[in-house]
């Protein structure tokens, strides 16, 4: 090895040290807090290292007791995955099938693209309206309205991402079906969707995600516990008075892990999805 | 297979995009030529009120200027960055493997949890970033980061980049498992330097995703909303009031339903012209290479 390349290697190891610090430290940082006395946080200098271990948060955060902000957090967390268990679920109704048509039929195609650019609109062009049929069903602080709203973002991306999926899985595959005097919808369930499995299995996760980070319909159509969900009362706490941050800290953590598990055991199709057309933000 | 069966499998989606995107489109369209208010009665048509308003309205200026410049700074940002740990990581290096996975965690963590880890970790009396400062010797004096209209955006514009570089980081990467080996090795033999190497042969393949990674971040900044309502509210004196905050303010909180949708109606067709200005500047490249 060349100096000029031990330098190289070097400046190389440094930047990627410099990387992982900038991506561990504020995440570091955070469950540190989560586990830290209030008494630390609220120093100067400040303690980086906490004098004693202190989880009363989470315990906190995980119990259920009238009028306690566990209480608030706990129903979040019910209605959050509520909504996103509901939305996966009319996104997989509603998307598989379309998707299949989008893959095989080049004549609708152009349908496809128009859905896919109303992905592209800010949620605020629906808002409005949403609003006003919402309120109109009664439907405003449930989480029924939520499930409508996040269809909006959910249904156009789910189509597409199956699409790309579908496109992948011969079509030659259901003709021999087709031959063998299958009707459509045996063929379909029988031989292309237990191929598809995978790939489903990929954008309804995808999609779940997508409803546990949504914040600007749920700010909109909830006003209590009933609706209210993960991203609204973590958006609450921090801008309310509290002044334990370590109580922010732990409900972040909380919050944080359920997609950060997800993203990790998922790496590898997550990260072939998102490379394939479809870019969540 | 029968023709007409596969279009009905079509119809359910359909019925359900009108009725929850279609109809509000419209809606909204119809809305922003009227004075309606929200929960109040329709309304009356106003012609082009609402929007020779806007362009009136020194806000709407301002909302846009800020949102120009958050996309502008941000997307830039997370492209070089995303970019070069990209490459960084493609290198043969010790712990790699281990640093491509902790790409994912940024990109999977909830915008509003990232949004409220940064503005604690601001927080002018005990936040960790002036602590860290202080105690390097590099300020002297605690600061308001967010408090102080000519760093707010800046240090919500870090927090957005802290999160969304890793994006562009994964995209660039797989991008480069497309650039052929022998073609590097041969380039190599033809005795071409690294940056020769870089510009002929590993460019052309990664520049395509890299486009489209950067078309879809621009509209997704464009959109920028949850981070900026969590960290600052579209404050201090409206210094982080984007176009998204200003719709939101508008319609929700004035009730103005008329007057909001008109601004929403403006930011979609900039969006519009972003992406048509986009296409092109992507065909003109493609021409001239």
């Amino acid at each position: 090895m060349t100096a000029r390349q031990r330098i190289g290697r070097i400046a190389a190891y440094a930047a990627m040290i410099l990387v992982a610090v900038v991506i561990l430290a504020p995440l570091g940082w955070i469950v540190v807090m989560s586990i830290s006395p209030t008494v630390d946080l609220t120093t100067v200098p400040l303690r980086w290292i906490p004098s004693a271990l202190d989880f009363e948060r989470y315990e906190r955060l995980l119990t259920l007791a009238h009028n306690s902000d566990g209480e608030v957090f706990l129903y979040a967390l019910r209605n959050t995955c509520w909504v996103a268990a509901g939305t996966t679920v009319i996104a997989f109704l509603l998307a598989i099938p379309a998707a299949w048509v989008f893959s095989r039929a080049r004549h609708v195609r152009w349908l496809l693209y128009l859905i896919v650019g109303t992905y592209m609109l800010p949620p605020l062009m629906f808002v409005v309206p949403l609003y006003r049929i919402l309120a109109s069903f009664s439907l405003l602080n449930s989480p029924w309205a939520l499930m409508v709203a996040d269809s909006t973002i959910v249904l156009p991306f789910t189509t597409w991402f199956l699409k790309s999926g579908f496109d992948n899985i011969p079509i030659e595959i259901e003709e021999a079906g087709a031959i063998d005097g299958g009707r459509l919808w045996k063929i379909l369930w029988d031989i292309t969707l237990p191929l598809a499995k995978p790939l489903i299995g990929t954008t309804l996760l995808f999609s779940a995600l997508i409803v546990w980070d949504e914040f600007l319909y749920a700010i909109l159509f909830t006003s209590d516990s009933r609706a209210q969900t993960l991203t609204v009362v973590i958006a609450n706490l921090a801008s309310g008075r509290v002044s334990d941050f370590g109580l922010l800290a732990a409900a972040g953590v909380i919050a944080a892990l359920p997609p950060v598990a997800v993203g990790l055991v998922l790496q590898r199709s997550i990260v072939s999805g998102l490379t394939s057309g479809g870019v969540k933000g | 297979m029968e023709s007409r069966g596969r279009l009905l499998l079509l119809l359910p989606l359909l019925i359900v995009l009108l009725a929850v995107i279609g109809w509000p489109l419209l809606d909204t369209f119809w809305l922003s030529f009227t004075d309606a208010r929200l929960g109040g009665q329709t309304g009356n048509f106003v012609w082009f009120d609402n929007y020779l308003h806007a362009f009136r309205a020194p806000a709407f200026r301002r909302a846009l200027f800020v949102t120009v410049m958050f996309t502008v700074c941000t997307v830039a940002a997370e492209m070089l960055i995303g970019l070069g740990v990209g490459l960084l990581l493609d290198m043969d290096l010790w712990g790699r493997k281990f640093l491509r996975g902790l790409l994912i965690v940024p990109w999977a963590l909830p915008t509003v949890v990232n949004a409220m880890c940064w503005r604690v970790i601001y927080n002018p009396d005990f936040g960790a970033l002036d602590a860290f400062l202080q105690q390097t010797g590099i300020i002297k004096e605690y600061q308001s980061w967010l408090g102080d209209p000519s760093t707010a955006l800046i240090a919500v514009g870090a927090a957005d980049v802290w999160k969304t570089f890793s994006l562009v980081a994964i995209i660039t990467l797989a991008g480069l498992q497309a650039v052929p080996r022998e073609l590097k090795e041969a380039a190599e033999i033809d005795g071409a330097g690294p940056f020769e190497r870089f510009r002929t042969v590993t460019w052309p393949v990664i520049l395509p995703p890299l486009t489209i990674a950067c078309v879809l971040r621009t509209i997704e900044a464009f959109k920028v909303f949850d981070i900026i309502w969590v960290m600052t509210r579209g404050g201090p004196l409206d210094s982080t009031k984007s176009l998204s905050i200003l719709v939101y303010q508008e319609a929700f909180s004035f009730r103005h339903a008329g007057y909001g949708a008109s601004l929403a109606m403006l930011s979609v067709a900039i969006t519009m012209m972003l992406i048509g200005a986009y296409s092109r500047a992507v065909r003109i490249q493609g021409a001239v290479r």
